[in-house]
């Protein structure tokens, strides 16, 4: 019973919200695989351009919501990603005719391209903050659980509860759907292997008669729905602000680097390394060893590996040991 | 001195600008602009040496003005005896433990060959000397901060002057650089901005989450001056004459004594704040001057010509038989120092240390923002870069409200619109960024004042 008790609490403190960041993580890391594999960038407007994504998303549930449509049990914020996902798509097509075009054209350095997100993102970042503010907002509205703690005790006896959020179980099921789609487009279409020989050899798929224009059009488009639907899901689990957006770019980069940056399998797996990994070292396993081991042995301390604060800082770590010891990632980067 | 006249035009420009805020807004905030102007300055030369001499991306200047900074901190707070005594000697040990790692480590470096057993046993080494640190530091650490924690709780530090520390602070983040310059520099640069980038992240986390050794979010303030007290200003004989003496002008037209003197006060308390400031820009103008000439004169050595070289083609400088791993460790070295004397010199100004204000939009992006705006390669052009984009970051929001209000003028005061508007107008110092950045790197990709070589 003890033993059951653990898992169930491992379970609820590790791996059901490990799952959940994770899943968000790679959705953003297959964002900035996809950019970085196509349109050779490093792109660090990835934050802000989810934080756009989102923003409309919102915008339209706010409209929804007065004119009184709902999903019921689910969050109305999922009717608006199709609308998001639109003005993403026109927002980063806009972008690219302005800026982008222009140094791909000219073969640009990759550094300068990188340079010019930067511009891009403070661009966005303050088109973000004036339209919306740049406070905390809350968009869910439905049912906020699948199953509670209490319920969940009631039900099978155990000490310890297993609490689901529907919100979890909402975004591991739109990535699994998401996903697999996309793999299913890269790998089965003809439109996805051409992107793939794009991305392999640029100047063999333009001899093969792959229009370039079209190839860098549906990057953008496809960028536009992981960007929209990355930021919507991470929104609605937890909340929506700019600053947090901005930040969360960070270990999106460190999940597309070490998965091996232009995979966008490994930027998959990458996202829930981190996620796992950030979880893992900063939980404090106490109340584990308490189930598990006899009386006489238990712990006095935290059994905690590292502080919480350090959250940020152990994803980064693991980057910068992957990045030293292994630079193409854990799956051999750079082919799509 | 004519082909110097764009120069020589940029700045006066500038200078002019500072000027005119200095008529219409006020002394107080034109001087505080021009004093963040210099300390960006030292932090855009810092930049430029890497960026423009050598062509390193480092997006990690967050984290070495953030050491600067803690340098301020350590070097100017007087010692606190309690927290020393209670935990002093488990954060020595430890320290010591941490250098015995270090120097196990290499030893087993060196003197074995490659193979999966030396991988293990290095792994081994760290994880438990990781280990017997955490046993020996978590009570001395509990111990410092809980010596009197709403004031001090940390070990507080030397208790020297604090313009030591602007020395100390570039050994701090040259250190740092020379650590990450040995682990890192051999990524491709998007790689490197990438790991400079969450580097920097780590620093502030251990930084902000340190509190023995930096208090931590509870903020270290009330820190040494090398400037005057404003209060002991406004008592000062001298300095009230002075003042009498810049506004006998304004003061003769006041016939009525007590009138008189309350206005004298009043110039007193403005004056004070400014003559403050005065010693601050001096003493940066001071910085930038020596650090100017000696950039200048390390861009026109045989050095300067080298790293050049380097810059442009890597294969072929290392096939001349100049060290390119050696060089580009020396110069991320010195540039990461430049940026710590830059941190140093910020908290120096401010009188206080507050890591959570540490953000990379503002010390890392802005920074490259003056880089690139200024013209990356040439000192002037950092230097001028550091003005003109500080001057606008602060100037944005006046500028935005003047914009807001002209282009909403038909509307009413109360139209939702209108109010948002003027609501966001923080933000539009964002978008100005973006927008310079985006134009700059568009139709004059070289900055402002761009690179000019010449051979003297």
């Amino acid at each position: 019973m003890d033993f059951l008790n653990a898992i169930i609490l491992l379970l609820n403190y590790i791996f059901v919200p490990a799952l959940a960041y994770g899943s968000q993580l790679a959705i953003g890391a297959i964002f900035v695989t996809l950019i970085y594999g196509i349109l050779r960038f490093a792109n660090f407007a990835t934050g802000d351009m989810m934080s756009f994504g989102t923003m409309v998303a919102i915008l339209f549930t706010w409209y929804f919501q007065s004119l009184g449509l709902s999903l019921g049990f689910l969050p109305t914020a999922l009717l608006a990603i199709p609308f998001a996902i639109l003005f993403m798509g026109l927002y980063m097509l806009v972008i690219d005719k302005f800026v982008f075009k222009y140094y791909r054209l000219n073969k640009s350095p990759p550094v300068q391209l990188a340079m010019v997100s930067i511009g891009v993102m403070f661009v966005t970042q303050a088109v973000v903050r004036i339209i919306i503010g740049p406070s905390d907002r809350r968009f869910f509205d439905g049912e906020k659980f699948l199953i509670r703690a209490n319920e969940f005790k009631e039900m099978t006896g155990l000490n310890e509860g297993l609490a689901i959020k529907s919100t979890q179980v909402i975004t591991i099921v739109a990535t699994i759907i998401l996903v697999s789609t996309l793999f299913w487009f890269l790998n089965k279409t003809k439109t996805g292997k051409s992107m793939r020989a794009y991305s392999d050899n640029e100047d063999l798929a333009l001899l093969s008669g792959i229009d370039p224009k079209r190839i860098v059009m549906i990057t953008w488009m496809i960028a536009a729905i992981l960007a929209t639907i990355g930021g919507v899901l991470y929104g609605l689990d937890k909340s929506f602000k700019p600053f947090t957006y901005f930040n969360n770019m960070l270990p999106i980069f460190a999940a597309a680097i070490v998965g091996g940056i232009g995979n966008p399998f490994g930027a998959f797996l990458g996202g829930y390394v981190i996620a796992f990994s950030e979880i893992l070292l900063t939980y404090a396993y106490k109340k584990f060893f308490m189930y598990v081991l006899p009386e006489s042995m238990e712990p006095d301390g935290l059994i905690q590996l590292l502080s919480t604060d350090y959250k940020f800082a152990v994803s980064f770590s693991i980057l910068v040991i992957v990045l030293l010891y292994r630079p193409s990632g854990i799956f051999k980067g750079k082919i799509l | 001195m004519r082909k110097n006249l764009n120069v020589i035009a940029a700045y006066s420009i500038m200078m002019g600008l500072i000027i005119l805020v200095g008529i219409f807004q006020s002394w107080n905030i034109a001087l505080s602009i021009f004093n963040l102007c210099l300390i960006s300055a030292v932090m855009t030369m810092g930049a430029n040496i890497q960026w423009g001499y050598a062509g390193l991306i480092n997006f990690g200047i967050m984290g070495f003005t953030a050491l600067g900074g803690l340098a301020a901190v350590l070097i100017s707070v007087n010692p606190v005896q309690e927290a020393w005594s209670a935990g002093g000697t488990n954060i020595l040990l430890s320290l010591f433990l941490i250098i015995g790692i270090v120097l196990a480590v290499r030893f087993v470096l060196k003197r074995y060959q490659k193979s999966k057993i030396r991988n293990y046993v290095i792994a081994a080494i760290i994880i438990s000397g990781i280990i017997i640190i955490r046993l020996v530091s978590e009570p001395g650490i509990e111990a410092i901060e809980e010596v009197n924690p709403a004031r001090t709780g940390f070990l507080g530090g030397l208790g020297l002057p604090i313009i030591f520390s602007w020395i100390v602070g570039a050994f701090f983040a040259g250190g740092l650089a020379f650590v990450i310059g040995k682990v890192a520099l051999g990524l491709r640069a998007d790689y490197l901005a990438i790991a400079t980038l969450l580097i920097s992240e780590i620093v502030i986390a251990i930084i902000k989450h340190e509190d023995w050794l930096t208090r931590g979010v509870k903020n270290v303030i009330g820190l040494k001056r090398p400037a005057p007290y404003e209060v002991n200003l406004q008592e000062t004989e001298w300095f009230i004459n002075l003042v009498e003496k810049f506004n006998s002008g304004k003061l003769a037209l006041i016939s009525d004594l007590s009138e008189r003197q309350a206005a004298l006060n009043q110039f007193v308390i403005e004056g004070s704040s400014v003559f403050v400031k005065l010693c601050y820009s001096g003493l940066f103008l001071v910085v930038v001057i020596i650090l100017l000439i000696l950039t200048q004169k390390a861009l026109y050595s045989p050095w300067g010509r080298m790293m050049r070289a380097i810059r442009d083609n890597e294969e072929a400088a290392n096939a001349m038989g100049k060290n390119v791993v050696k060089q580009h460790l020396l110069i991320f070295v010195l540039g990461s120092a430049i940026v710590g004397i830059a941190g140093a010199m910020l908290v120096t100004q401010d009188g206080l240390f507050t890591p959570g204000s540490y953000r990379p939009l503002r010390y890392t992006f802005l920074i490259w923002v003056m880089v690139i705006v200024g013209g990356s390669g040439n000192n002037f052009g950092a230097i001028l870069g550091g003005f003109v984009v500080w001057f606008l970051w602060i100037e944005a929001a006046p500028i935005g409200l003047y914009l807001v209000n002209l282009t909403t003028a038909g509307l009413e005061d109360t139209h939702f619109l209108k109010v948002h508007l003027i609501e966001s107008v923080p933000y539009f110092r964002f978008l100005m960024m973006g927008i310079g950045l985006l134009l700059i790197m568009r139709y004059r990709p070289k900055g402002i004042l761009p690179e000019k070589i010449e051979i003297k």
